[in-house]
């Protein structure tokens, strides 16, 4: 992004506090754009013909460092690049890594559509949501055109994930693209041999590309020959080398990419980088061993710029870290993961059920809630407004005090004496410093659970209901 | 859990699941080759084409004002009215890259262990640090790999299975336990957990718990930590006892923290001549003030202090632990005198993460887990590794899999790793 003030963007807005983005001013709109948390088009009265000028000057300064592409069609089209910063701490980083896992025309048909289901299904719950993985990269091993058009064929009528077709041929890119050509997959890949008639598929299919060199100057030319001929959505492979010093030149061509793309605002080679983690099977047979080091792969490229890469391993060993390191990079540093504050009913309560406070951190929050509803306990569980920080980090800094336990309940107008035939909550275990304090600011029976709330159950089997005084 | 290790507490966060974790056999373990470390300083990185760069920061800028179209409404609205040019050649082009000008001061470099010629018994020392770049960067050379100093406690502990079957042997034994890890498992160092010391554990007395420490360096010769139980009033009279035992080794004493008397484990670094871990918890500037009051008030050497900026296990907070430590190395580097120590992280918290050792997800919603044998190592290497990547020097762990494997990428990254060449270009056609 060009642009690092609320008044420079200010200077291109329309200027007249009409409120019809939903913030009062065009000023605190404008802080919205440069922390990227609106859209410019989110601003009606600059879409207008009179604007056209400004509007289309603001949108080239306000367009992120690396290039932003989309890849696929519908709900799970997924778009990569899009960063502005090097470090997620000097903003965030936008656009997590796409996930993409290999399939083959080799493969028996039931074999590819059950691996495909495997990749499309796979979800792991984490504050909140399922993390999921993204595309489908299908290999032409066979060689043949036909049976490379028949395997995307058979994907393609699976899944609704985004694909990556991957070929160094082009006839053969060609016959898969046929197949898919409303579904805006990405083409795997143009290299110095076979460029010219990559870049003729790019331009007839209208389809986002993969450049491939572990040359920086060969890349750096493919990218400037491709953006001159007027595609643009390009994807750059630096080559992942599976290990030794090769690895280490893979890593550095990485680092360099990126810095040229942000910090030297080279534009020409700013595009997203694809990491190929499944280069690991090509050293290491045995899948313990292959899948343990493509996710170390993945992990090196998922925090050092990768913003798409491809795949092999399907063990869970493999993925739950990997997606949870995706999250780990590319969660928002300024503003912890929250729920709304709110005391929320898990299952159906009834008076004689317990009422649960937590805090509002959504990991807290999700945890404990996915605890409670997998052990079918009917509750009442209250999300403290903490500005989303944990239990333990909460207590010790003062954002989860007796007060704001009591002016939970206030707000969300829950009355003890209505809705529960007992008048007590629950604290965390490590909440239980507060126990007093709560008592005395509510005046409920106070008592505290265990440490972790994956004990509730066995706690509840000993303590619930409270015994009477 | 709390700060590295406590495996006494990871007992209790296992809480009723503990039982289900017993009497499952690992199967297959990850084999890697550990081959030969070479200590290869990293190629230094030839700087390139400067007239190239300033080239294309012209063509940027005339870019900028004369605003293409095609790329504003990119993808999308590819612009439909001319027909694409057609080239015969690929455009020339020489690829450049600027170096970061702002980091000018390397990262303070810290001895560990002594030999018999620096007054210690050990066989070499370790020198963590040196740093001029962030890890494994081209624009400085990065001196010295990364170390591991694997975990051992006092007493026998809770632990994972996973973790629990490589020590079963030797879990009564600190002397023995220290051994393996060095010959078995190739720890470059060994920490010994003197948890048994808390009040709330055995209580046992410092002069014990140093006794203890003298046994281990007796069966070693590497260089180690020292330990306290993590308990703030017990922990400085246990370190000083300790410290004194180990007089002019060099070891790590872990660790001052501003909710202790922080100011005795400095002193008794100082009188016999070891290193202290500086450990704050998650705050640059917490870490600042710590580091600060060594320097300043206790008189602490740059060269005697180590940071552990604390680490929180992937997926629970790891977000955090990261950021925190790539500013700090960050800040650093960039001439920040109260935060150009070199870091160690308390990997061995990974395995407080529930995907580290439950038997299965609580969730029926989730795909399956799979076996947590080989969730387990993989969770402490992910959660090393992101932290290597920061600039974390030193790692304490666990679990010998999750060792080889972290020091497999982490010395490749640093350059000492030769291996034959593997041709990728045919990685479609590969057959797996
Ligand atoms: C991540 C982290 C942070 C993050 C917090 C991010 C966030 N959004 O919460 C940051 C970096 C901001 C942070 C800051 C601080 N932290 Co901090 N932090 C941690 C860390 C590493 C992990 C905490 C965590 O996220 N746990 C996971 C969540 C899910 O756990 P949880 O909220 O406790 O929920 C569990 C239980 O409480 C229980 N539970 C929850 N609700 C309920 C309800 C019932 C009824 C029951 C029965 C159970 C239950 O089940 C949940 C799942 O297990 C811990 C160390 C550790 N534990 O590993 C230190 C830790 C919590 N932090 C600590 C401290 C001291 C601080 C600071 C004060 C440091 C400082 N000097 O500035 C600040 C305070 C900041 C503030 N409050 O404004 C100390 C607390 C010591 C203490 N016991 O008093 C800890 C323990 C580190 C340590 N060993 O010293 N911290
Ligand atoms: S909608 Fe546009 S013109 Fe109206 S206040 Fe918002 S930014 Fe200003």
């Amino acid at each position: 992004m060009k642009l690092n003030s609320p008044l420079q963007v200010y200077k291109y807005l329309p200027q007249t506090n009409c409120g019809e983005c939903g913030d009062a001013t065009c000023m605190a709109f404008a802080a919205h754009l440069i922390d990227r948390s609106k859209k410019l088009d989110n601003c009606p009265p600059i879409l207008k013909d009179a604007f056209k000028k400004k509007y289309i000057e603001l949108l080239t300064l306000l367009a992120p460092e690396i290039r932003e592409i989309t890849i696929g069609v519908g709900e799970r089209a997924k778009k990569i690049g899009g960063d502005d910063v090097i470090y997620r701490h000097q903003l965030t980083f936008f656009d997590p890594t796409a996930f993409a896992y290999d399939v083959w025309d080799t493969m028996p048909e039931n074999e590819l559509v059950e691996r495909v289901n495997k990749i499309t299904n796979f979800r792991k719950f984490y504050i909140g949501k399922f993390l999921r993985v993204d595309m489908v990269a299908v290999r032409c091993v066979s060689g043949d055109a036909a049976k490379f058009a028949a395997a995307v064929k058979k994907v393609n009528e699976t899944t609704t994930l985004p694909l990556i077709l991957c070929s160094f041929d082009p006839a053969i890119l060609k016959s898969g693209l046929e197949v898919v050509k409303d579904k805006n997959p990405l083409i795997y890949a143009a290299n110095e041999k076979n460029w010219g008639e990559v870049a003729e598929l790019a331009l007839e299919y209208k389809v986002p590309v993969v450049l491939f060199s572990t040359d920086l100057d060969k890349l750096k030319s493919l990218a400037l020959t491709f953006a001159e001929m007027g595609i643009k959505d390009l994807v750059l492979d630096p080559g992942t080398f599976p290990q030794g010093k090769q690895l280490k030149g893979s890593f550095e061509r990485f680092v360099k990419l990126r810095r040229s793309g942000i910090k030297d605002a080279q534009k020409d080679i700013a595009y997203p980088i694809m990491a190929v983690p499944l280069n690991a099977w090509l050293v290491y047979k045995e899948a313990a061993a292959a899948s343990y080091w493509e996710t170390v792969l993945a992990s090196v490229f998922t925090v050092r710029y990768g913003d798409i890469m491809i795949l092999h391993s399907l063990e869970p060993y493999a993925m739950l870290p990997e997606v949870h390191l995706r999250e780990t990079i590319y969660t928002d540093p300024r503003t912890p993961a929250k729920v709304e504050p709110g005391v929320n009913a898990v299952g159906s309560p009834t008076k004689d059920s317990p009422v649960i406070v937590t805090t509002n951190f959504a990991l807290t929050y999700y945890t404990v809630e996915s605890d409670l509803s997998s052990n079918k306990i009917n509750c009442y569980l209250a999300a403290v407004d903490t500005d989303g920080i944990g239990v333990e980090a909460a207590v010790a800094g003062g954002q989860l005090t007796a007060a704001k336990i009591n002016d939970s309940f206030k707000k969300a107008n829950f009355d003890f004496k209505e809705k529960t035939s007992h008048s007590a909550v629950i604290l965390p275990g490590l909440a239980a410093r507060l126990q007093g304090d709560v008592e005395d600011a509510t005046g409920l029976r106070v008592m505290i659970g265990p440490p972790d709330s994956g004990r509730i159950p066995g706690w509840m089997e000993k303590n619930w209901p409270p015994k009477p005084k | 859990m709390t700060k590295k290790i406590k495996l006494s507490e990871l007992g209790s966060l296992f809480g009723g699941d503990i039982q289900a974790l017993e009497g499952v056999k690992i199967e297959g373990d990850v084999e890697i080759d550990l081959g030969q470390m070479g200590m290869n300083p990293q190629m230094a990185y030839a700087l390139g084409h400067e007239t190239a760069q300033m080239a294309m920061h012209l063509m940027n800028i005339s870019r900028i004002l004369g605003y293409p179209v095609d790329q504003v409404f990119g993808g999308q609205q590819q612009a439909a009215a001319a027909a694409p040019k057609r080239l015969s050649k690929l455009i020339e082009s020489k690829f450049s890259v600027g170096k970061v000008d702002e980091w000018k001061t390397p990262i303070q470099e810290v001895v560990l262990g002594a030999t018999s010629s620096d007054g210690g018994t050990r066989k070499s020392t370790i020198t963590l640090g040196g740093e001029n770049a962030l890890p494994y960067y081209f624009d400085g050379p990065m001196p010295h790999r990364n170390h591991i100093t694997m975990d051992v406690f006092d007493m026998p502990i809770n632990m994972a299975k996973a973790v629990k079957g490589n020590y079963e042997d030797v879990i009564n034994s600190p002397a023995e336990w220290a051994k393996k890890v060095v010959r078995d498992f190739g720890a470059d160092m060994v920490t010994i957990h003197l948890i048994s010391t808390d009040p709330n554990i055995k209580d046992t007395s410092p002069a014990e718990a140093a006794k203890t420490v003298e046994e281990v360096l007796q069966a070693v010769d590497v260089p180690i930590v020292i330990g306290g139980s993590g308990n703030p009033e017990k922990d400085p009279e246990v370190l000083e006892k300790a410290a004194q035992a180990a007089e002019g080794e060099r070891c790590i004493l872990a660790s001052a923290s501003l909710n202790l008397d922080y100011a005795r484990i400095a002193e008794a670094a100082k009188k016999y001549n070891h290193v202290v871990l500086s450990w704050t918890q998650l705050e640059i500037n917490a870490q600042k003030e710590l580091n600060r009051k060594l320097m300043k008030q206790c008189g602490v050497a740059r060269e005697n202090i180590l940071m552990d900026p604390t680490t929180a296990a992937l997926g629970y907070g790891l977000d955090y632990a990261y950021t925190n430590m790539e500013r700090i190395r960050l800040a650093g580097l960039s001439g920040d005198m109260e935060l150009n120590f070199p870091m160690s992280s308390g990997t061995t918290n990974a395995w407080g993460a529930r995907e580290a050792w439950m038997t299965s997800s609580p969730l029926k919603e989730d795909s399956d887990w799979g076996p947590r044998e080989y969730r387990g190592p993989i969770w402490e290497i992910i959660t090393g590794l992101t932290l290597s990547l920061a600039g974390n020097d030193l790692f304490m762990m666990m679990h010998p899999t999750a060792v080889q494997v972290l020091k497999e990428i982490t010395q490749t990254l640093y350059g000492s790793k030769e291996t034959d060449p593997v041709d990728i270009d045919n990685w479609i056609t590969a057959v797996l």
